[in-house]
Order: C-alpha cells, then sequence, then structure tokens
C-alpha cells in the first residue's frame, strides 16, 4: 500500500503527453519554494494499493496516446519507492509508460531500483552546490549524487528541471554549475522553471510562515538569459 | 437524364437521374492528406471588404446591438431590392434586406414578439406591417388558441422552457447545395412529379398536408429563382464555376434565412461540395489558391452578416446574437476515404483570414481516422481562435451515414432527408423539487404538477424520494410531449419552412427533439439524497424550500461510477418516459443534454437544491459537471460526461472544456500534441464511453476578466459556451460572470 495526496487526471506538463500524475504523500525536503507543502507529512493522505492505482490510471489510457503515461510525483515517490515500483510493474503490464518526478532526496536501493524501471525521469536540481542545497532544502545533498550517478549508469532518459529562485539559483554561475553537475547523465530535455508564489497560500493554511516572502519572481528577460546558458553545453 | 453542360468534368452516376448530392460528392472529390502550408492570406479585396464589415460591427454595438431595424415590410424572399455590402468588391452578393445588418421582422412566428423587439431597441414597427397581421394567424396565435392550462403553468414556472411557441423553430438544414448542383428548374420538376405521385394517394389528412406543403414548396422554389435574378444571376440552372456554386448555394441559404426567423438557421455540410468545384476551376487554371480561399472568405463574410431581430429576453436565453449557421467540417466516408478537402482547411482558414469570430459555427466532424495533420491544424485554430466544436463521427456516421450535419450545436441528421421539431428542455432539477413538493412549485407555491402531499420531514429516505420523482418524470414526460405537439402542429400551419423543406426530400423522417437541462443539479442532489444525510427545511408555506446536507455524497464528474451511473440513468429514464407519448406526425423522440447559455435563467428560475446550490445559481451548462465539484482533474470530468449514451440522447450530449494555455503543455508544440491527444482520447469509443460533443476553449481566466473591464480592447474575443461560439463582450455580465465561475483546468 501506498500513501498517496491526490491525483489529478491530467497532467500535460509532467512529462511527455496527456498523463495521470499521482501526488505522493510524504516528503523528506522542505524546500522553502515548495509549492505543496501539504504533501510533505508522511502519515498524511490516503491510503491506495498499486492495484488501484493502475485501474483508475486504465481508465484516462484513451487519452494517453503513444507519448502519454502516468507520472509519479510528490511529495517524494523515491520515498515511496516500494510501492512505486509496483505500480510501475502492474502498468507495465498493461503497457503504460511510467514517469518518476523526484528531487532526489532519497538514494535507498529500492529507490535505485526505482529509477532503473521508470522509463522517464523527471529530476529537479535544487541546488547545486551541497551549502545551497542544504539551506534551500533542509535536506541532505548525498542521495542526489548517488541519484546522479545510477542515472549516468544507465543512461536512464531524464528531463532535468531546475527552479530559478532569486538569491538561490537566479544566476548564470547558479546554472552553469547545475549544467557540470549533469554533465554525465541522459539528460533529454532541461527547463528552468520560474519561482512562483501560488503554493505560498498553502503554508499559510498549514499555519507555517513562509520563507521566501518577499522574493521575486524572476522576470521573463532573466528566464530567457538563464535558458540560453542551457543551451550552451547541452543539446536539448 | 442528359450530362448538363455545367456537369462537364464530373464523374456522372445515379447523381444525375436523381436528386443524390451525396452520390455526387462520392464520385468526383479529392480527399486531402497534407497540411495547410498551400493556403494564401486574405486579398487586400477581401480584407477591405471585411474592414468595412466590422466596421458596421462595431456601430451595431454601440447602437446597443441592432444597427437598423427594416419596420416596413415583412421579410420574405422578394420583398427587398437586392443589398451590398460594397457592391464593386464582392464576389459572392446578396443581403438579407436592402442595408448591411440591417434587420427585417418577421412576424410569422408571432406578432407581438416583433412589435416587442422593435420597441426595445427604439423602433416602431409600421403600421402597414400591423395592419397586415391583423388579418393573419400567428404561430404564436395558433398554439395559444389550444395550450392548455397546464402547459401555460408548466411554461410559466419554467418547468419546461425557451419552447418555440413564440419564434421560429428552426433547427431545420435545407440541403443548399442542391441549388447549386441542380438549379432550381430540375428541382421544381423533381417536386412536380412528387406531387403527382402523392396525387395518386387516398387523400387522407396526412397526405392533403403535405401535398400542399409542396405545392408551396414549389412556390417558393420559383421565388427563390426570382430572387437570384435580382441579382442579376440565372439559378434556374446548375452552376458552372466555383464561384457560382457558392454563390447559388449562398441564395439558397439567403432565402431561408429572409423566409425564417428560425432559433438556429444552419448551413449544412457545404466545404467539401464545394471543394469539387474549386478544384475543378483550380485544375482548369479558372482560378489560383488566393482567388479560391477569396471566394470561401466572402461566402463566409456573408455568413457572419446574418442577423435576426429577437427580444432581449430572447437573448438572455441564448445569448450573444447567435444564429447557428452551423457548418460541419471534416468527417470520415463510409467507404474509409476521409471527407477532408483542401476546403476543410480553407473554411477554418477563415478564422485567420477573416479574424475569429462565432459565425458560421465551424463544427470538426470528428474521427480515429481523420488525417494526422488535419487533426493538428484543427488543434492549433482551437488553441488560437477558440472558435472551434468538435463532435464525434466515429458516433454518428454509423447512425446517420455520411453526408449529416449538424443543426445548432449537436443536433445530427442527414442532410435533405431528416429534419428535426426543435423542443427546447425541460429543467430536470425542478421536476425533483416539485416532486418534493407535491406538484407545487417551490417558487411561487402554484400547484403545477399531480397534487400530492408535500414529503414528510427528517432525514430524506432515497427510495421514498426516487418513487416521487419517478412519478413526476413520467408525469412532465408526457405534458412535454403533448405541449411540443401542439407547437409543431402549428408551426407546420402557419410557419412553415417552404424553402428549407423544398431542400428536403418529400418524404422526409422527423425527429422530435426534446431537451433536458439540470442534469448535474439533478444528478448530484438524488446522489446527495442517496449517499448522505438530506434533511429538508420547510417555509412557512409548507413547502420545502432548503435542505441541511451531512455527509459526503459521489458528484458527477470525477469519474465516479456511482454518481455518473445515476446521470446516465436519468437520461435513459427521460427518454423511455417520453417514448410512451404518440408524437405529432409520427416523429422520431429525441433527447438533448445542452442548454445554450439558458443554464443561468434555469438556475434563476430553480430554487435552492439538495446538491447544496444556492436558489438562483446557474446550473453547469449542457452536460457539463457543475463547477467547482469536480476534484479528480479534467480527465475524470471528460470521462464522466461520455458514459451519458448516445443512443439515449440522439438529439447530443454537450460538453465546455476550457484548459489554460499553461495546463496544456508547456510549448506550442506539445499543446497541438496533447490537445489531439485529448480529443483523440474523448472521442474513442471505448465500452462503456461513447462522447459526442467538445467545445473546446484554451485560455486564461484573466483574458476575460480583461475583456470584462475593457470589451472596446477585445472586439473578437470569441469563447464556445455551450454548443455555439460567441463574441464574449456580447453576453450579459451575469452570463460573462458565469462562464469566469466555470471549471478551468489549470495546471497543479
Amino acid at each position: 500500500m501506498g500513501r498517496v495526496h491526490s491525483i489529478e487526471t491530467l497532467g500535460a506538463v509532467d512529462g511527455p503527453g496527456l498523463r495521470m500524475v499521482a501526488f505522493l504523500q510524504g516528503c523528506p525536503l522542505r524546500c522553502k519554494f515548495c509549492h505543496n507543502p501539504d504533501t510533505w507529512d508522511f502519515s498524511a493522505g490516503r491510503e491506495m494499493s498499486a492495484q488501484e492505482l493502475c485501474d483508475q490510471a486504465k481508465r484516462y489510457r484513451r487519452f494517453f496516446g503513444e507519448k502519454g503515461g502516468v507520472t509519479f510525483s510528490g511529495g517524494e515517490p523515491l520515498a515511496q519507492a516500494r510501492f512505486v515500483r509496483e505500480c510501475v510493474a502492474a502498468l507495465h503490464r498493461s503497457g503504460i509508460h511510467c514517469a518518476v518526478d523526484t528531487g532526489g532526496g532519497v538514494a535507498s536501493p529500492e529507490a535505485l531500483l526505482l529509477l532503473d524501471e521508470a522509463d522517464l525521469i523527471l529530476l529537479d536540481i535544487k541546488h547545486s552546490e551541497a551549502g545551497g542545497f542544504r539551506e534551500l532544502t533542509g535536506g541532505d545533498p548525498a542521495a542526489l549524487d548517488r541519484v546522479l550517478e545510477r542515472l549516468a549508469r544507465t543512461r536512464k532518459p531524464v528531463w532535468v528541471r531546475q527552479v530559478i529562485v532569486e538569491g538561490f539559483t537566479q544566476s548564470e554561475e547558479q546554472v552553469r554549475a547545475m549544467m557540470r553537475k549533469i554533465a554525465g547523465i541522459n539528460a533529454v530535455k532541461i527547463e528552468l522553471l520560474p519561482y512562483h508564489t501560488l503554493g505560498a497560500h498553502k503554508w499559510a493554511a498549514l499555519g507555517l510562515s513562509y520563507p521566501l516572502q518577499g522574493v521575486k519572481p524572476p522576470e521573463e528577460k532573466a528566464m530567457q538569459a538563464l535558458r540560453a546558458v542551457t543551451r550552451q553545453r547541452v543539446r536539448c | 437524364m442528359v450530362m448538363d453542360p455545367r456537369w462537364e468534368g464530373f464523374a456522372g452516376g445515379a447523381w444525375t437521374e436523381r436528386i443524390d448530392v451525396r452520390d455526387f460528392i462520392q464520385r468526383n472529390y479529392t480527399p486531402y492528406q497534407g497540411d495547410e502550408s498551400f493556403l494564401a492570406p486574405a486579398t487586400e479585396r477581401t480584407r477591405r471588404l471585411n474592414e468595412k464589415y466590422l466596421e458596421l460591427k462595431r456601430q451595431e454595438m454601440e447602437k446597443g446591438g441592432v444597427l437598423d431595424i427594416d419596420t416596413e415590410r415583412v421579410s420574405s424572399l422578394l420583398n427587398y431590392a437586392p443589398g451590398y455590402l460594397d457592391r464593386e468588391n464582392e464576389l459572392i452578393v446578396g443581403l438579407q434586406t436592402e442595408k448591411p445588418l440591417c434587420r427585417s421582422v418577421n412576424p410569422f412566428g408571432g406578432i407581438r414578439m416583433v412589435v416587442s423587439a422593435c420597441r426595445a431597441y427604439g423602433y416602431e414597427l409600421s403600421d402597414t406591417v400591423k395592419e397586415q397581421f391583423k388579418y393573419r394567424t400567428t404561430h404564436n396565435d395558433g398554439v395559444f388558441r389550444v395550450y392548455t392550462e397546464k402547459m401555460r403553468k408548466a411554461r410559466h414556472t419554467g418547468i419546461i422552457t425557451g419552447l418555440p411557441d413564440a419564434y421560429g423553430r428552426g433547427r431545420i438544414i435545407g440541403d443548399y447545395r442542391r441549388v447549386a448542383l441542380y438549379g432550381t428548374d430540375r428541382l421544381m420538376h423533381e417536386k412536380e412529379m412528387d406531387l403527382k405521385r402523392l396525387g395518386e394517394r387516398p387523400m387522407d389528412e396526412e397526405n392533403i398536408r403535405l401535398m400542399e406543403e409542396v405545392s408551396r414548396q414549389i412556390d417558393f422554389l420559383s421565388r427563390l429563382c426570382a430572387m437570384g435574378a435580382q441579382y442579376g444571376c440565372d439559378i434556374s440552372r446548375p452552376a458552372g464555376t466555383a464561384r457560382e456554386a457558392i454563390q447559388w448555394t449562398y441564395f439558397a441559404y439567403l432565402a431561408a434565412i429572409k423566409e425564417q426567423n428560425g432559433a438556429a438557421m444552419s448551413l449544412g455540410r457545404v466545404s467539401t461540395f464545394l471543394d469539387i468545384y474549386l478544384e475543378r476551376d483550380l485544375r482548369s487554371g479558372r482560378i489560383d489558391e488566393s482567388q479560391a480561399q477569396e471566394l470561401m472568405d466572402q461566402f463566409v463574410l456573408k455568413l457572419r452578416m446574418t442577423r435576426q431581430l429577437r427580444t432581449p429576453e430572447y437573448n438572455e436565453l441564448f445569448a450573444g446574437d447567435p444564429n447557428w449557421v452551423t457548418e460541419s467540417v471534416g468527417g470520415m466516408g463510409e467507404d474509409g476515404r476521409t471527407l477532408v478537402t483542401r476546403n476543410s482547411y480553407r473554411v477554418l482558414h477563415t478564422l485567420h483570414t477573416l479574424l475569429p469570430a462565432p459565425e458560421p459555427n465551424l463544427t470538426v466532424l470528428w474521427s480515429e481516422d481523420l488525417p494526422e495533420r488535419f487533426k493538428r491544424y484543427c488543434a492549433k485554430v482551437s488553441m488560437d481562435t477558440d472558435s472551434i466544436q468538435y463532435e464525434n463521427d466515429d458516433l454518428m456516421r454509423p447512425r446517420f451515414g455520411d453526408d449529416y450535419a449538424i443543426a445548432c450545436c449537436v443536433s445530427a441528421a442527414r442532410i435533405g432527408k431528416q429534419m428535426q421539431f426543435f423542443g427546447a428542455r425541460c429543467n430536470m432539477a425542478k421536476v425533483l423539487l416539485m416532486a418534493l413538493n407535491g406538484g407545487r412549485d417551490e417558487k411561487s407555491g402554484d400547484q403545477v404538477g399531480p397534487e400530492e402531499p408535500v414529503i414528510g420531514p427528517g432525514v430524506l429516505c432515497y427510495d421514498e424520494v426516487r418513487a416521487r420523482f419517478d412519478r413526476y418524470v413520467s408525469w412532465i414526460a408526457g405534458l412535454y410531449v403533448d405541449t411540443m405537439n401542439v407547437i409543431h402542429y402549428m408551426h407546420d400551419k402557419y410557419a412553415y419552412e417552404k424553402i428549407q423543406m423544398a431542400l428536403h426530400d418529400t418524404d422526409v423522417h422527423r425527429f422530435m427533439s426534446f431537451g433536458m437541462a439540470g442534469l448535474s443539479v439533478a444528478t448530484d442532489s438524488l446522489s446527495a439524497i442517496r449517499y448522505a444525510k438530506v434533511t429538508p427545511i420547510f417555509d412557512e408555506r409548507g413547502l420545502v424550500c432548503d435542505f441541511k446536507v451531512e455527509g459526503e455524497f459521489p458528484c458527477y464528474g470525477n469519474d465516479d461510477d456511482r454518481a455518473d451511473g445515476m446521470a446516465s440513468a436519468l437520461c435513459h429514464q427521460f427518454i423511455t418516459e417520453l417514448r410512451k407519448h404518440k408524437t405529432y406526425r409520427g416523429a422520431e423522440h429525441t433527447l438533448s443534454i445542452l442548454t445554450i447559455t439558458s443554464n443561468v435563467v434555469y438556475g434563476k428560475k430553480t430554487g435552492n437544491t439538495p446538491d447544496g446550490r444556492r436558489a438562483g445559481q446557474p446550473f453547469a451548462p449542457g452536460a457539463n459537471p457543475m463547477h467547482g465539484r469536480e476534484r479528480q482533474g479534467a480527465l475524470a470530468s471528460l470521462n464522466s460526461v461520455s458514459k451519458i449514451q448516445y443512443d439515449d440522447c440522439r438529439d447530443g450530449v454537450s460538453n465546455t472544456f476550457t484548459i489554460t494555455p499553461a495546463a496544456l503543455g508547456s510549448d506550442e508544440e506539445s499543446r497541438v500534441d496533447n490537445l489531439v491527444s485529448l480529443l483523440n482520447g474523448y472521442f474513442a469509443l471505448d465500452g462503456a464511453h461513447a462522447a459526442q460533443h467538445l467545445n473546446v476553449n484554451v485560455l486564461n481566466r484573466q483574458t476575460l476578466w480583461d475583456a470584462m473591464e475593457h470589451p472596446e480592447q477585445y472586439p473578437n474575443l470569441t469563447i464556445r459556451v455551450s454548443g455555439y461560439a460567441v463574441n464574449f463582450t456580447r453576453l450579459s455580465r451575469a452570463q460573462q460572470l458565469e462562464v469566469i465561475s466555470r471549471t478551468f483546468h489549470e495546471a497543479m
């Protein structure tokens, strides 16, 4: 059984094609820009079996077409790797494409096997330096390195993402550092996403104070300049 | 029959021997598998013409929605001298009146409506017309001579609303192509033969009526021919060129809208037919692609100039001045070849050449087997213009063949072979409230339905409510059929569609098309009573006026079979009840789940409902789930709607889908991909799922807020509502707010 925060049946931006997105409950990281802090708590959400999840996905199969499928997001799907592996196996039996959307915060043996078994990894590089990573996420950067090692070894296709936050990742230097960090993996797509404040109200609703109060989302021009940096090194 | 010289280059066949446009198309059209790169931009001439039109349209808006009314004459085919927008630049000619956008008066449906419509815009109907109609029975007069007290009450309380008892029923599509292919002489000749044949039958009431109708059809074909002559065209003979084919087809349509102020005056399925003529002229070098586009642009511009005079109350039901000049595009042939031609592209391309607009109501007949490039082009045009609706050809083709068209929003019919008696809709949420209140209207307190005691206090017992509800559904079905019979008897008698029916086979199949509003409210209310604890609250009259709801209940729109099953069962129940009652002229009963924009008015007329909806709040449009209750995202919602069985709702199941660009994909390419996947998925016939219709809007809520505040900056902002498209700025504020409050599928 797994713990699921919610299911969004139409995901069109979390992997290729139309996808059912399962937001898993529980995350070891505490990213300051998190827009889903309601997915942190491992004890919240509802229990669901792999079979149930798979049955639900099959209801939307006719929409998936050739590219779509299911994306496991969160929360941190690697933290429930055993459950997600079970789901992936069941979905694969039905020929459904599976993507895992992770922050690389977990590197258990089970999590590494999940990385092998999923068809596509959406990897969120929170920060490319150990200090910055700790400060921004409150987590241990070592797991991310192990995840990257594994992905480099297996040549698994990865969509790399980074959220651009002023004071943390919003500089050409930081983007270059990120590019160096992912140099060994099979990054088929690199997306820089502007930090946004749409999740701030959720912090308030949970009685938490929002740590990035006053930090402005980057302007489109700044984003374009940073995106240009990603194109210098790696073919998208 | 000898081949007419104007048919040179066409493959002959059965169509030369008898009136058979489909056979002509099948033998002569050229399927197109390519992409849109061949399309030409608007010519300078078209641009100038369009600017002239847009300027008049702007003036029309400034004057409160009506530019001018000709109050002196009654609209008909020959009552006006030829009119022009810009004679020198017009390739396709013909106006409803003598001046562009000037509206005609058409009192055959009812004189009172015309008088009040004129007054609403500061005009007075001329004494001449008033005097003429003193001695004439209108459709409306006829209906009210027969309406019973029960019918009047049902109408007054709004349990049945929007009935075509004071205006033209519309939803009849003449096969306007016949005029281009055969010319009026041949069509008249065929009708004369039919008349002779009918003369051999026993003279019972049905036969006498039909014979009189056919002679009136012949009379109007000769008037159509004379109307063409006014504009210098000899349409007694077949069209010889593409320009003539378009012109002849347009004249036939123009005659229909001069004769009838029907609610929906749809065009049919002309673009692939016209492609045959355009291809012939392109091949012979008579025209090039730019000229082909120009002809289509000018045709479409004329269609956009269609105007009818309506009252403000009418506009409240059907907002934005719509005419449903619906054109069905694409689809597949029964032999497996696609019916997509270059002209399918051209007609969609008019949304670029002439800017986006609600008319004609472009309806793509979607099939899994449509050429991939055409699917992608449609998706692109949808994203750019929000002006296309999609309907499931794979669902309709087995039932209607491959030469059907959509009337109004979602009503399919074989062109020239089937017609419908349009019947507005019954408010199912109100039927439920009436059942609880023992037949009394929850608003006025009037006894409208059969008298029973008001339901007792305490938590509602589902079985008890259900038994009551079933009795009232059965009652309203009978009353509804009877009311429709009266209406259509009188419409045939006093406002018969002579030219449109002249462009049908004489032995026509008739549908009687009923409708249901409030499907999601009624379903969720029944679900609440079944799965949660619902306690009625009574007012001082002793009527149920509100409900206390405790606990959770499944809502329609979440792909939860408990609620969705109730919705589809409700549709099945209603059509089954309707079918128990005999219809006028043996018409086949059909049902639609479609509200146009009347979901706002229905909501106004309905009290608090057990699903938690407050009195006066709008219903969801058509078959849409109630906004804010879809918690599983868009695909779950689409799955819920596609469980409604088309064979229960043969008149169509309307669903409007709005998504923000950001939620549809991260770049243009993937948005196109994803929209194509969404349409393929929704229309896939997969076990329990068989969806019929989808309106697609790809836009941001912010755009709509901005357009509300600065309408002048958004003169062409078009959005799909329920089965049609409107200029957003022409909606009332209440309707605009309702559109904005609908579910927009957004990225998480």
